[in-house]
């Protein structure tokens, strides 16, 4: 890595140089640098507002990259190891369906773990492509899926020899990671591409005692939310790209759907949280990683609560684990890990990124002091004194494996009918079924309802899950496909 | 040349101190320290920004903050200071004899050291031998202590800055939780006048009111402070801050002091009706 040309950030000079040029706007956005809307200048401050500016010359354009972008995205790749990089500005999701649109077209077979992203089932929907499940491994204690094992994308290749490509999400959520470079090495014999959700990794590739990132393994594609640990702006990402794959042809994918307004200060967060990760990274995610292993360690020492790290690490399932999350098995206190979660944000102020049935995970970050992560243990531990109960009343937490009956563009698709949840099982739903955060689905389309599913969703709906996917806001109601 | 002080006491208010030289100057790993030498106040000390505490007036928060809990409790053996790393509060606790053990907790060592430099009358507090100092995060050094204490004393003032850790609900039951059956807890509550102010004492007045069975508020004049009034709160396990005040045992003990008595110490409990009303609306 160049270090000298990593020093510039060529969105964000662009930006600085168009500001001090004083240009009168005749042009969108029609705030004109906030005036035209006082109370969001009042809110987000001056300086924000007059970096709202739509594309122009001096500062390129994201649909078609010729200079300042381009070499943005230049400077991003090679700071990632990547051969090309593209700023995307719709999410971490823009980035994932930008994947598999590329790899796949209708009627192509996708060999992916379930637990992954909605984002990627919905890409699925979009480009019908049919999916080839790898059921994922679960850990019967902490009731989450595991990583992909070899030996099962094995089986899952030898049966469709036919797939396009395989994806992959590492880490986890909770940090689980799976053997990246067998997967890359399998796909790659097979002729198939491999793509890496690595929403959560992006700290992967500036910290190298942290287990090994998609672009280090020989991936051809991954998805990277610059937002999550990478400190840019919610809403910001990059899609990296090898040279295995054509860029221009992945330029036109994205165009396929995203905005030709990209915002400004989206782009400069990525610009400047490149930089920051290229110049700082490595002793920033060192001193994640301190502060994440810190906090297990009180937190185990409380007793009752299971701050999970590296000693899962089975060598198969649980290939690696990621050590900068923070994961915490809460069901021997008696509480599921959504309540723990409820009762940290209302009792104690403080807001962890989720609950699940039986973990939650707090999220630890460059932003983070070891001061708040006293606050976190502290609350954990009065938790555990003022709230605990008898464990023997809840549900065992699980992962169900789907049944699939239909692609998920096809039952997406087709007639269908709503009925009460109840009244659901035997039948083929045609919507997901979600608790967000996570986001990962119980149900997605084209997969069978059971009673052990319809008993999971209640349950997780009773504790206080946030439910999401399904056309009826309260998700009394699921859409089913006509007999 | 006319150098000054300010400091916000709200967005539109602002208490400013005439200044005859800055002392010292220094962002630590916690905060900003600043020390200045003032003709009204004498030398006084910042964090961040907002004044701690000033030769003049910080006698009104030592006194109030150790003679108010130790008028009242019978026995006090063990204490606990929590930020404190002036050493005022320990200097006021050295004037009783039945204490055995002073522990100091304050993460910053710049703090103390600055202290020791510029304020030696408070800091010889941390001289007496029954003191310990250590340097460690308040809510981590509670977090094993079971049933240790007869009084902690969180001495820490700024509930939005680096020290909010201690002024959280946890903080309040992990105080509980170090305390003996028959513990005291005081901690400094704010001022409750400006309406910024005033939503931050509700709520540490919900947090703590909900976490000790005997929960009480006392007031103080302290010039430097927003408005120049100030509350302190009073949590204990057993003992009632008026009905359990011994005023000829402590009277007896011929302490010196410029604010504390033990007739104010009963006054300090009658608050205004406003202040009165809102706390009461957090005790629900």
């Amino acid at each position: 890595m160049n270090i000298e040309a990593q020093k510039h950030a060529p969105v964000y000079e662009a930006l600085e140089r168009f500001r001090k040029q004083r240009i009168v706007p005749f042009d969108v956005p029609g705030h004109k640098r906030g005036r035209g809307n006082p109370e969001l200048k009042e809110l987000l401050g001056e300086k924000c507002v007059s970096l709202d500016v739509n594309s122009m010359k001096p500062l390129d354009n994201l649909c078609h990259p010729m200079s300042v972008i381009k070499e943005a995205e230049e400077l991003a790749a090679e700071a990632f190891g990547a051969d090309h990089s593209f700023f995307m500005v719709g999410g971490t999701t823009s980035a994932v369906q930008a994947m598999v649109l590329t790899a796949c077209r209708a009627g192509d077979k996708i060999i992916l773990p379930r637990n992954v992203h909605k984002s990627v089932i919905n890409a699925l929907v979009l480009c019908g492509a049919v999916p080839v499940y790898v059921n994922p491994e679960v850990d019967k204690k902490l009731g989450i899926a595991l990583g992909m094992e070899l030996s099962e994308l094995e089986k899952a290749i030898k049966e469709n020899p036919d797939a396009v490509c395989v994806f992959v999400n590492n880490p986890t959520y909770y940090g689980i990671c799976s053997d990246l470079r067998g997967i890359v090495k399998l796909a790659h014999e097979n002729k198939m591409l491999c793509l890496v959700d690595e929403a959560h990794g992006t700290h992967l590739y500036f910290e190298k005692s942290l287990p090994v990132s998609a672009m280090e393994a020989g991936a051809d594609m991954a998805s990277v939310s610059m937002h999550k640990s990478g400190g840019s702006l919610t809403q910001s990402s990059l899609l990296l790209v090898n040279k295995t794959v054509n860029w221009e042809y992945v330029a036109q994918i994205i165009n396929l759907t995203q905005t030709t307004s990209a915002s400004y200060l989206l782009l400069s967060s990525l610009d400047i949280s490149r930089r920051n990760l290229a110049l700082r990274g490595a002793a920033s995610f060192s001193k994640v990683k301190d502060m994440a292993e810190y906090a297990r360690a009180e937190i185990n020492s409380i007793g009752g609560y299971y701050a999970y790290g590296a000693e899962i690490v089975n060598g198969t399932s649980i290939y690696d684990f990621d050590v900068t999350k923070l994961s915490v098995y809460t069901r021997d206190i008696g509480l599921a890990g959504i309540e723990v979660y409820d009762l940290l944000r209302d009792e104690y102020d403080i807001q962890i990124e989720f609950g699940d049935i039986a973990n939650i995970l707090a999220y630890i970050s460059i932003g983070d002091r070891i001061q708040d992560i006293e606050r976190l243990v502290g609350a954990l531990a009065d938790i555990k004194r003022l709230y605990s109960k008898d464990p023997a009343s809840l549900m065992a937490a699980e992962y169900i494996a789907p049944k699939v009956c239909v692609s998920p563009q096809k039952a997406f698709y087709s007639d269908k009918t709503a009925l009460p949840i109840a009244e659901t099982a035997g039948r083929i739903c045609s919507e997901f079924v979600m608790c967000y955060p996570p986001g990962i689905p119980i149900l997605a389309p084209g997969e069978l309802i059971t009673d052990d599913i319809i008993q999971y969703i209640m349950y997780a709906k009773e504790k206080g899950c946030s439910m999401q996917g399904t056309q009826d806001p309260y998700m009394e109601y699921l859409q089913v496909l006509e007999k | 040349m006319e150098l000054w002080f300010s400091e916000f006491h709200t967005e539109r208010v602002k208490f400013s101190v005439k200044i005859e030289k800055h002392l010292f100057g220094e962002q630590t790993d916690f905060q900003r320290i600043d020390v200045f030498e003032s003709e009204e106040f004498g030398k006084f000390i910042s964090s961040d920004g907002s004044i701690v505490f000033s030769e003049k007036d910080e006698f009104t928060y030592d006194e109030m903050i150790v003679h108010v809990p130790m008028a009242v409790h019978p026995n006090v053996e063990k204490v606990l200071v929590i930020g404190g790393g002036d050493g005022g509060v320990a200097r006021e606790l050295s004037y009783y004899d039945e204490i055995k053990q002073i522990d100091v907790v304050e993460p910053d060592d710049v703090f103390i050291s600055v202290c020791k430099e510029y304020f030696p009358d408070n800091a010889r507090g941390l001289e007496d031998p029954r003191v310990k100092v250590y340097n460690r995060d308040g809510l981590r050094f509670l977090r094993d202590k079971l049933g240790v204490y007869d009084l902690i004393i969180n001495d820490a003032i700024d509930p939005l800055g680096h020290t909010a850790g201690l002024f959280t609900k946890e903080f309040y039951g992990n105080c509980y939780r170090a305390l003996r059956d028959d513990g005291i807890m005081v901690y400094q509550h704010g001022s409750p006048f400006y309406d910024e102010d005033e939503d931050t004492c509700r709520a540490m007045h919900r947090k703590a009111s909900h976490s000790f069975p005997i929960s009480r508020v006392y007031q103080a004049h302290i010039p430097t402070c927003a408005s120049g009034y100030w509350l302190f709160g009073f949590l204990s396990k057993k003992y009632h801050p008026l009905t359990d005040l011994d005023a000829k045992r402590w009277n007896d003990r011929n302490i010196k002091t410029w604010y504390y008595t033990t007739n104010l110490h009963q006054g300090a409990f009658m608050l205004p009706k406003y202040v009165e009303d809102m706390l009461e609306e957090e005790e629900d």
